[in-house]
């Protein structure tokens, strides 16, 4: 995919800028998601024309009209499925689907888990902001337990899912989160899934201002976030807070945080490996604030041939030989029988 | 017939010890030959005693013998439905003909029944004075309770008015087969085969091709081809040698059109058409398909021909399927799924999805009863209104019917046409009849194939506009993701006129709607003249579409030369229609419509030429009967 014609300039991320006037409301955390996906995606060496972005229904689905890229715009909850079948159709593109938690886990939840275990090669951003904003505000499936909303005036009945959780079990070979505020560190993340070869998945704590204001701010907030946050990184212990003297360690099959004296450092933390298969990926991805920091980065990075590999490994899809002889090859094979003379 | 009996005679002292019939075969004929133009005979049996795969071999004989042929292939939908009960019963017809033949036959001559049940549900469509052919073995107690029988008709005078053969099967069967190294119960699985030998010596046939087909189909297992070939010599040398039978029929090759023929159902005529459109277009073709009776074959078919550039996805669901075939769509390939009924149902949302985005894809809608589940395995017209309207909004399509088994070849390639000249879906109606049926193929010219135009525009500096359109089709531009320079989003959002922006504007909503019914409109001036089959005014027009075209066009034919005036247009494009229909109806007194639903093409004929058709209805789960749509038309004229 790295093949940028040589007499071709860089691009930049205003040659990735639409014409189109962004519609999203003031101060919606998808701005800042936009300006990230816009400042990686040329630096990534790959054609601007090669990128596919595919969307469902939702706030987060008007993503593609901002980028000046292919763009489809698909119905609710089938983004993944449309993506699916461009990326079968053209294995050269680098094809990325834009959805939020109800277009990605409720309407189109079963999409979401097979473009996912399939390993397509297909890069899953989902804007979780928690509730349904485009429809004015209903309760979302990551909506917390009791949530009052307009469906829900007594509180929302409903156990919420963990789209780490849901996407770790489906086999995703990339599972990250990021926090729409945390501009950098989101920056790394959607980095590091565009260069994923298999289906990447990035949930995106994203702030709706104006249904569901503030769903973070008990952990993201400037102030409190050092000790509520836990950034995952590759390799090294899994710690929080103040010059990290805080830490997550694995006590009797469930996870405990840890403190250290002054100075010191945590005992026993866990040594992250998003390499590993184990449970301990899930483990880090259902912990929840105030029991536990919640944990930011990427969970799981694993090689595994991709769907379409996997097809190219099983024989050539191009035909052999000019249109007569394929089509002689097609409808002469097999049992045939002349009748007079042929 | 000579050869042919010492053939066989040379084949059991290959094999020693393997003596089927009692009576020894004798050197000379031991009964005459009589010729017949048309026969229709039909194997029943239990779902676990083969009568599919011996239909089948019956039918693939017949085909290769020159003759021409249609099949009724009858099997319930469940796998294996408990063994002797009544919904377990697997049929088959085949009518094979030395003349040129449209239907499988109304009245069987000849009926098989390896059981009590298949004889209890089959033998009310036996001719009068027909053959019945049983298995007396399997006529037991139990069996007879299973099939509701109080005593049993072999003995009661139920089959009082038929030609009884009473052959002790499986006994006779098991045998033949003494000797081979095989379990009793594994022996007996070849019972099947011994009928089909009787029936190839009742009706002359060869028996080289299914000993042909034996040989690949148990390939390095010896024992099976062993016991499997022996089943079939023994019930042909039973049959010569028993005198059961004062002669044999003999019916003759057809005087059909001279060329290379193969045998095809219209499943595989739908897999020849997709993969042959990828090769005309030079483009592959992506099959995504959730698997469903009566369409997965074209999903197994396809799925063999990666060596000629079809991709097949099995999807997750009904609608992802329509999904990937959209996304295939907006990626350049030829994009096509398929599906039955309820499956057409949940793809509704993407195809309207295919509609508003203006992409090029073919949905093959291979038809079953319905509604809902309704009777996966049986055969009904019912979904023509679904695919027309079946959607939110003003949404056109175009809709083509399958006509024959072999009519699936074409149809698919002209659905693939239509929809790349005017970027649109396009829905072809099959059923399971249709799906399943088998007819004999002339090969066509390859050279008579004409390749598919695939235009995709190329960057060159000017603003693309993805909405504008061609004037003679009103088609918009098919670029596709990876053009430099034509980057351009598209959706399921109202596209403003030209460019494709998002828009709301009352105007433009009005025009892009009207846009998208001119275009659908437009494909009709790319139809060829409407065919009338007799005359081209008279008293009575019979205007049907799909899989009832060789029922519809025998009555007709026989009609006519009773001397009435009765004229026949069988419809290919059900929407739009073609150009010149609405005249040619005005040409006739009364216009009878005969469908396998409740009136739905006679809901669209009198909607849209406010004429006063007339229906003949019916939703059986069967095809109709030539002699159903006869006697309407014979009562119209």
């Amino acid at each position: 995919m790295i093949d940028r014609s040589k007499n071709r300039a860089t691009p930049t991320r205003k040659d990735f800028q639409s014409n189109q006037e962004v519609r999203w409301c003031p101060a919606c955390g998808d701005y800042s998601i936009l300006s990230q996906v816009q400042k990686i995606v040329p630096t990534l060496g790959i054609e601007k024309e090669k990128f596919v972005f595919v969307s469902g229904i939702g706030c987060s689905s008007r993503f593609p009209y901002y980028m000046n890229t292919y763009g489809f715009h698909t119905i609710h909850g089938r983004a993944p499925t449309i993506a699916t079948g461009l990326k079968v159709a053209n294995p050269d593109l680098s094809v990325w689907v834009i959805t939020g938690d109800g277009d990605a886990l409720s309407i189109g939840g079963n999409h979401l888990i097979h473009a996912l275990r399939r390993n397509m090669d297909i890069k899953i951003l989902l804007f979780n902001n928690r509730i349904y904003g485009l429809t004015k505000g209903q309760y979302s499936p990551t909506s917390e337990q009791g949530k009052k909303t307009k469906s829900t005036p007594a509180g929302s009945p409903d156990y919420p899912v963990h789209p780490v959780s849901l996407a770790l079990a489906a086999e995703a070979t990339f599972v990250a989160r990021a926090i729409d505020t945390d501009t950098k560190h989101l920056a790394g993340v959607i980095e590091r899934a565009a260069r994923h070869r298999g289906s990447a998945f990035i949930e995106i704590f994203q702030n709706c201002n104006i249904f569901n204001d503030g769903a973070f701010d008990e952990f993201k907030a400037r102030d409190v976030r050092d000790e509520r946050v836990v950034r995952l990184e590759q390799g090294k212990p899994v710690r929080f807070g103040k010059e990290g003297g805080r830490g997550i360690r694995l006590r009797n099959c469930t996870l405990e945080a840890v403190s250290s004296g002054p100075g010191e450092e945590p005992p026993d933390c866990i040594v992250h490996d998003e390499k590993s298969r184990s449970f301990i990926a899930y483990m880090l991805a259902r912990m929840e604030y105030p029991e536990f920091p919640v944990a930011i980065g990427v969970f799981r990075d694993l090689e595994k041939p991709t769907y379409g590999e996997l097809l190219d490994e099983q024989g050539d899809f191009r035909i052999a030989g000019d249109t007569a002889e394929a089509l002689r090859s097609l409808l002469h094979t097999g049992e045939t029988w002349v009748v007079g003379n042929e | 017939m000579d050869e042919k009996l010492g053939r066989i005679r040379r084949q059991q002292a290959a094999a020693p010890g393997i003596m089927m019939a009692k009576k020894k075969i004798s050197d000379k004929p031991s009964s005459t030959g009589e010729d017949r133009e048309s026969v229709v005979i039909r194997f029943a049996g239990d779902s676990g005693d083969g009568m599919q795969l011996t239909g089948r071999q019956f039918s693939n004989t017949s085909a290769i013998a020159g003759n021409d042929i249609s099949t009724l292939p009858d099997f319930p939908a469940e796998i294996r439905a408990p063994a002797g009960s009544i919904p377990g019963v697997s049929a088959y017809q085949i009518h094979f003909s030395s003349v040129d033949i449209l239907t499988p036959g109304d009245e069987p001559e000849v009926l098989v029944a390896m059981n009590p049940a298949a004889l209890k549900s089959n033998l009310h469509d036996l001719k009068p004075d027909g053959r019945v052919i049983v298995n007396t073995d399997a006529f037991t107690g139990a069996n007879l309770k299973k099939a509701n029988y109080e005593a049993s008709p072999l003995d009661d005078g139920t089959l009082a008015s038929f030609q009884v053969i009473a052959i002790p099967i499986a006994t006779l069967n098991a045998k033949a087969l003494e000797g081979i190294d095989l379990p009793r119960k594994e022996a007996d699985r070849s019972k099947n085969l011994w009928a089909l030998g009787l029936l190839y010596w009742l009706y002359d046939r060869p028996l080289e091709p299914t000993l042909r087909w034996l040989e690949r189909k148990f390939a390095g297992n010896d024992i099976l081809i062993e016991a499997n070939r022996t089943a079939l010599l023994a019930g042909y040398a039973y049959a010569e040698a028993s005198e059961i039978f004062t002669t044999h029929f003999r019916v003759r090759e057809a005087l059909i059109a001279p060329g290379r023929y193969r045998k095809i159902t219209g499943n595989e005529a739908l897999v020849l058409g997709c993969v042959a459109a990828g090769i005309l277009a030079k483009t592959q073709v992506i099959y995504a398909s959730y698997p469903i009776t009566p369409a997965s074959e074209i999903l197994h078919g396809l799925s063999t021909y990666r060596r000629l550039g079809v991709r097949t996805v099995q999807a997750e669901d009904e609608i992802a399927a329509m999904g990937m075939v959209v996304g295939a769509a907006f990626g350049g390939g030829l994009a096509v799924t398929g599906t039955s009924g309820p499956g057409l149902a949940l793809k509704a949302e993407a195809i309207n999805l295919a509609v508003m985005a203006e992409l090029p894809c073919v949905i093959i809608n291979v038809q079953r009863a319905g509604p809902s589940t309704g009777m996966p395995t049986k055969t009904e017209q019912g979904d023509l209104l679904q695919a027309v309207f079946g959607r939110n909004g003003e949404s056109p399509v175009a809709v083509l019917a399958q006509s024959t088994p072999s009519d699936g070849f074409d149809v698919v390639l002209e659905a693939f046409r239509t929809a790349v000249r005017h970027m649109v879906p396009v829905i072809i109606l099959s059923d399971g009849y249709l799906g399943n049926g088998a007819e004999p193929w002339k090969i066509p010219d390859i050279e008579s194939l004409e390749p598919i135009d695939m235009f995709h525009p190329e960057g060159g500096g000017k603003p693309f506009h993805p909405y504008e359109r061609a004037a003679d089709t009103l088609a918009r531009p098919w670029a596709i993701p990876g053009t430099a320079g034509l980057e351009h989003r598209i959706g399921g959002l109202e596209k403003e006129d030209v460019t494709g922006d998002v828009s709301y504007d009352p105007a433009n909503h009005q025009r892009m709607t009207d846009l998208r019914r001119e275009k659908l409109k437009k494909i009709a001036d790319f139809y060829p003249p409407v065919e009338v089959d007799g005359d081209g005014e008279g008293d009575l027009l019979v205007l049907s579409w799909g899989s009832t075209f060789g029922a519809v066009r025998t009555a007709v034919g026989k009609c006519r030369g009773e001397g009435r005036s009765v004229s026949h247009v069988h419809l290919r494009h059900v929407h739009p229609f073609p150009n010149d229909l609405g005249e040619i109806i005005g040409r006739f007194g009364r216009v009878l419509i005969p469908e396998l639903n409740g009136g739905q093409l006679l809901f669209l004929i009198r909607s849209a030429y406010l004429v006063g058709a007339e229906g003949l209805n019916k939703v059986e789960g069967r095809p109709f009967m030539v002699a159903e749509v006869a006697s309407r038309i014979r009562e119209m004229t």
